[in-house]
């Protein structure tokens, strides 16, 4: 597969990335977000001047592999604490619009 | 008061010259006096301040002195969670958000004595180079009020160039303790990748944020690091290795140090006087005993691109959790759970910070992926061989921290690209993992200029210890705004 893509960034992709980002953007500005993107992804196209074909990605700086740790109980609940900053509950749940009519 | 050191503060107060209370009080004063012109501090804590302050004098009168830090004020910027006082990150989706736990290294500073003056001011979700990103509006330089401080830790480094705390804890991404350090005048290293827990530290871009230290000198990074770094279970990136005493081996010395000059800091681009400082500051190592020679890092050019796709992927996947939920902003009536998550976010962040979402959700969506976000790791770990290549001959790297000295509010705001590129000498040891200091080297115009060396994994005491070798013949890092 080619490592080369598309850098110029139009109206519709923008509104396509926005609802899969869950960001409502205004019809007045998906135009200078399109610009905006397109200049970065043009940005990030430097990086084609170099053949990474053979070069492995970055995992860690210090090639660090996760810890593992016991499976055993940590934190406490805390669940009155963690609700009292929530915008919406009651009951104990966190209150959403219906998802289901 | 405000221009000792917190290593004479603190013996001050072992002498009785002054107590926690009076010294607290006189910054808190300097706070309220210069918060309006700087905006600095997002938030003042002083009736808990001056609570600290008062046991802490009493425990020192029965002779029990907590920790290293004891009574010493500091502020943390507010990306740090503090329990029971808001932690906004720059941002309306925080804007009223008190955090029921602390971040590790606001317990470790506590838990050492320091005592926390306020919440300092910061670019939105610390995207940004200037200060201007945040919701509670731009931080200025106290060097000039025209011009920004540099950011994203702008406010804390702000707020130790003018002296109304004598320091601050800042996080660092592409160059955020760096960039603003170097912009007004003050010492501030970023340590390695892991040294430092990010518990509690909201998260931007996970594979690079580490927090550090941001002082007056590098003797009073050295006194704060030693009790920030450690590793910490609660962060799954921190380092299983012990801490350095990052004091005791301040006052080595630089016989026989190796410093590597990269040519590609050198070129054509640097600016001139900024140049010249540098060879200044070149010519005092040396008299200290450091040997200096020619290095090249060829991918030096690729951090910038590779960057602006690994942070704005992180940034995407990171600040999915802010969907007016479960806490941040919620948009009014929402009609249906799209709807809620759509005009939370859109309400809740910034431009800037939207941008990058955008950038970042693209770049990881099926089918571009292996271009931008597995290409840019690649080119990190090009990036990171040149380094290791560099510290087979060399014990550091020395350049400059930024392109220019600290520029004009508003003059950058226009092109997000050209802002992106104050970062081009910070972002490579970001994007390797390795620490860097940017210490105070001139002045160009009256406006601080800092210099830059970043060294090899886990060595912040050699870096700390050079820097302060530095600044004991200079005193670039003592002159304050006029």
């Amino acid at each position: 597969m080619t490592e080369k893509a598309d850098t110029e960034v139009g109206n519709e992709v923008v509104e396509q990335v926005a609802h899969l980002a869950r960001i409502q953007i205004d019809s007045d500005s998906v135009s200078n977000y399109a610009s905006e993107m397109s200049g970065v992804l043009q940005l990030a196209a430097q990086m084609d001047q170099v053949d990474t074909s053979s070069v492995e990605p970055m995992a860690h700086p210090t090639h660090a592999v996760q810890r593992l740790r016991e499976d055993v109980v940590t934190e406490s609940n805390r669940r009155d604490a963690f609700q009292k900053i929530a915008p919406s509950v009651e009951n104990g749940y966190y209150l959403v619009p219906p998802v289901i009519e | 008061m405000h221009t000792l050191t917190l290593a004479s503060m603190r013996s001050g107060l072992e002498n009785g010259e002054f107590s926690s209370v009076e010294l607290c009080q006189h910054f808190i004063d300097r706070i309220k006096k210069q918060n309006e012109s700087l905006n600095a501090f997002v938030s003042i804590t002083e009736e808990q301040a001056i609570a600290a302050a008062r046991a802490a004098d009493e425990s020192r009168a029965s002779g029990n002195v907590t920790g290293a830090l004891h009574g010493l004020p500091i502020a943390h910027k507010d990306i740090f969670c503090t329990e029971g006082v808001r932690t906004t990150c720059g941002s309306r989706m925080l804007e009223a958000f008190v955090p029921p736990y602390n971040a590790t290294v606001v317990e470790k500073l506590s838990a050492a004595g320091a005592i926390c003056l306020g919440k300092t001011n910061m670019d939105e979700f610390a995207m940004g180079s200037s200060n201007e990103n945040s919701y509670f509006g731009a931080v200025r330089n106290p060097w000039d009020t025209d011009r920004v401080p540099g950011g994203s830790s702008g406010g804390s480094a702000a707020a130790v160039g003018g002296r109304l705390v004598p320091a601050c804890t800042g996080t660092d991404t592409g160059g955020s303790i760096r960039q603003p350090a170097a912009f007004c005048g003050i010492t501030g290293l970023k340590p390695t990748y892991g040294r430092v827990s990010r518990y509690g530290m909201i998260a931007f871009a996970s594979s690079l944020d580490q927090g550090g230290p941001m002082a007056t000198s590098a003797e009073d990074c050295a006194w704060l690091l030693n009790e920030m770094a450690g590793f910490d279970e609660r962060d799954s990136t921190s380092i299983e290795r012990d801490k350095d005493d990052y004091v005791s081996t301040l006052v080595n010395s630089l016989d026989g140090v190796t410093i590597g000059l990269p040519k590609q800091y050198f070129d054509a681009g640097l600016d001139a006087s900024i140049a010249s400082l540098l060879q200044q500051a070149i010519a005092e190592l040396e008299k200290l005993g450091a040997k200096f020679v020619d290095i090249d890092l060829e991918n030096q050019h690729l951090s910038v691109p590779a960057y602006y796709i690994v942070a704005p992927a992180e940034c995407s996947s990171n600040l999915a959790r802010f969907d007016g939920v479960r806490y941040g902003h919620r948009c009014e009536d929402p009609k249906d759970l799209e709807d809620l998550y759509k005009r939370s976010r859109a309400e809740g962040f910034g431009r800037e910070v939207k941008r990058r979402i955008l950038v970042g959700t693209y770049a990881l969506s099926a089918g571009y992926y292996d271009a931008y976000y597995l290409k840019a790791q690649k080119i990190r770990s090009l990036i990171s061989q040149d380094f290791s290549q560099a510290f087979e001959s060399v014990d550091f790297i020395l350049g400059p921290t930024t392109p220019s000295p600290a520029f004009k509010v508003g003059e950058k705001t226009g092109d997000p690209l050209e802002m992106y590129l104050n970062d081009i000498y910070t972002i490579p040891a970001n994007l390797a993992g390795l620490p860097g200091i940017s210490v105070p080297c001139g002045e160009v115009g009256g406006l601080p200029v800092g210099m830059q060396l970043v060294g090899n994994y886990f060595e912040e005491a050699r870096l700390l210890n050079v820097a302060h070798q530095y600044q004991m013949v200079t005193d670039w890092h003592t002159r304050i705004p006029g």
